[in-house]
């Protein structure tokens, strides 16, 4: 390990335990808010694990966190809710190799409208089971968990994605990614499985995204198919993952914070009207940002390095 | 080793009612130098693209040392020891050229990975003549050096074949004349290569053995300055009459 990595660890593990003291000091709409953040971090930085490296944008996040929910939900009654966390992200990691195994080899626009199909048809077919199979409109789960604890799971979670995406991008696993990000042909030509390296990393996205839905199930005390399959989640997540960028792994983040901030006032002053706003963010974005927030500031930091060189101060 | 390293028999490949490749076959043993040439559109880079799985033969079959990887996907057959350079070149734009040739090493036949990795991909770019500009991101080089990179990532697969597709098309005089001199060095390390090729100067200087491809077929094989004065080649070439 690097020094600088090193100093790296150092403060987010810092930054890690003061978080983790925030239940101590405020509850109620800060306390939310904060489980909120937290889980879109969780959320947009277990995509991006994912899409920032294969440039597939999944809408398949609400068939993942759904899968994590009726983990918990279904189990509650049985295992301790840590140990169901667990089984959540297996479910989400075998889901994500069936529907890997069978998509990953249609590119771009395809795999786009397969997975939103795909997270249809399992909230479809979840609901329809309940009530015709098991004759109930949801499932309780009903634990002593209040937000505290949520949002110290999260914190648990967000800290196990980033040391997981980390030690991917050191493995040959990661540097296979940025191969086939950069051309697949080559990739394929030089030995690289390029379908199974994709496949090994959407189950490790998808188990993260099942244990976030997972962690949430008791926030949601009566799960039902609409609330635990929102749609509305997977396309959220795109949003703030590409507002803040998907180049690096802690690039979401930057999009997440004042993306969440800025969503919870708009739904409390323009509940109507949250749909629309929330469209044309996506427009903004998807124009005006490329590569996000974290991309732009990257792109303005090398145009001042070059400007630098050639005028000859650049090099201290 | 008696058999030879890489046999190619009745190889066909049909794109719909186009046979871009009709029944070639030629063999080369370990070491040579063979020279695939012929008119545009001849089919030598399809020759190509089905000795290192880009496509499947519709017909025919492929034998590396004795063992057939005709229809085997490209990974696989690099495993198993077929590298190539590409007719239109292709670099990994966001890397350095030093990853560009670690990323022939690793998931190769060569298996390398980290310092090991590495070492190899410097050692490699110093014997391209880019040692210095190993940091560079790809998208800063020049044409000809990343036609260098490719060929020090090729190599990097520590491969039983290299497959060169028109490596030399592009390069001024001087360049060329640089370019064969590393290729004879390679050459005479005991490199087996195929090249497609359009350099005339660089057939004859480089390669022991031609084998000519017109339309499709294999229509000469053999000795290099006989093959050139073969009337059949000439007409292929230039036209009849």
């Amino acid at each position: 390990m690097t020094r600088s990595e090193g100093l790296t660890l150092f403060t987010a593990a810092a930054a890690f335990a003061a978080l983790a003291a925030l239940p101590f000091v405020t509850e109620g709409f800060y306390l939310t808010l904060a489980v909120n953040m937290a889980l879109y971090i969780a959320l947009c930085t277990a995509w991006t694990l994912f899409s920032g490296p294969t440039h597939l944008v999944s809408l398949a996040t609400a068939a993942f966190f759904g899968i994590g929910t009726y983990s918990v939900a279904i189990g509650i009654e049985i295992l301790p809710f840590p140990l169901l966390i667990l089984c959540g992200g297996v479910a989400g990691a075998l889901f994500a190799a069936l529907v890997g195994a069978a998509t990953l080899r249609v590119s771009g626009a395809y795999f786009v409208i397969f997975t939103l199909g795909l997270a249809e048809l399992t909230r479809q077919v979840v609901a329809y089971l309940q009530t015709k199979v098991f004759g109930s409109m949801g499932l309780f789960v009903l634990t002593d968990h209040g937000e505290g604890d949520l949002f110290r799971y999260l914190l648990g979670l967000i800290a196990a994605i980033f040391l997981v995406g980390w030690l991917i991008g050191r493995a040959r696993l990661g540097f296979a990614m940025r191969v086939i990000g950069n051309d697949e042909v080559v990739a394929r030509h030089f030995g690289i499985e390029v379908a199974r390296s994709k496949v090994i990393l959407f189950m490790v996205s998808g188990a993260f995204i099942a244990m976030v839905g997972a962690i949430m199930a008791p926030r949601y005390a009566y799960i039902e198919p609409q609330s635990a399959f929102n749609p509305t989640m997977s396309f959220l997540v795109v949003i703030m993952a590409l507002l803040g960028g998907t180049r690096r792994l802690w690039g979401p983040l930057v999009g997440v914070v004042p993306f969440t901030i800025v969503a919870d006032f708009i739904s409390a002053n323009f509940p109507d009207h949250f749909n629309v706003i929330i469209g044309l963010a996506f427009l903004a974005v998807v124009y005006l940002l490329k590569d996000g927030v974290t991309g732009a500031i990257e792109q303005a930091l090398g145009r001042r390095r070059r400007a630098a060189s050639v005028t000859g101060e650049g090099r201290a | 080793m008696s058999g030879p390293i890489l046999e190619v028999a009745s190889l066909s490949k049909a794109f719909g009612g186009l046979v871009a490749v009709n029944d070639v076959s030629f063999a080369l043993a370990e070491g040579e130098l063979l020279g695939l040439i012929g008119p545009n559109g001849s089919g030598k880079t399809t020759t190509m693209n089905l000795v290192s799985g880009a496509l499947a033969p519709t017909a025919g079959e492929i034998r590396l040392d004795g063992a057939p990887i005709s229809g085997l996907s490209p990974s696989v057959i690099s495993r198993a020891g077929v590298a190539r350079t590409f007719q239109l070149v292709r670099v990994l734009p966001g890397m350095t050229a030093v990853e560009n040739v670690v990323a022939g090493a690793v998931f190769s036949r060569a298996g390398l990975w980290g310092v090991a990795a590495e070492a190899t991909a410097r050692r490699l770019l110093g014997r391209v003549g880019l040692e210095e500009r190993a940091e560079l991101p790809l998208s800063a080089m020049t044409y000809i050096d990343q036609k260098r990179v490719e060929l020090a990532r090729a190599l990097a697969a520590d491969p039983r074949v290299l497959l060169l597709d028109e490596w030399l098309a592009g390069l001024n005089p001087t360049e060329l004349q640089t370019a064969i001199e590393l290729l004879k060095e390679i050459h005479a390390d005991g490199m087996t290569i195929i090249m497609v090729e359009h350099v005339m100067d660089a057939i004859r200087s480089l390669c022991d053995r031609c084998v000519v491809m017109n339309t499709g077929a294999k229509i000469a094989e053999g000795d290099t300055a006989a093959v050139l004065a073969d009337p059949h080649v000439m007409a292929a070439y230039l036209g009849d009459e």
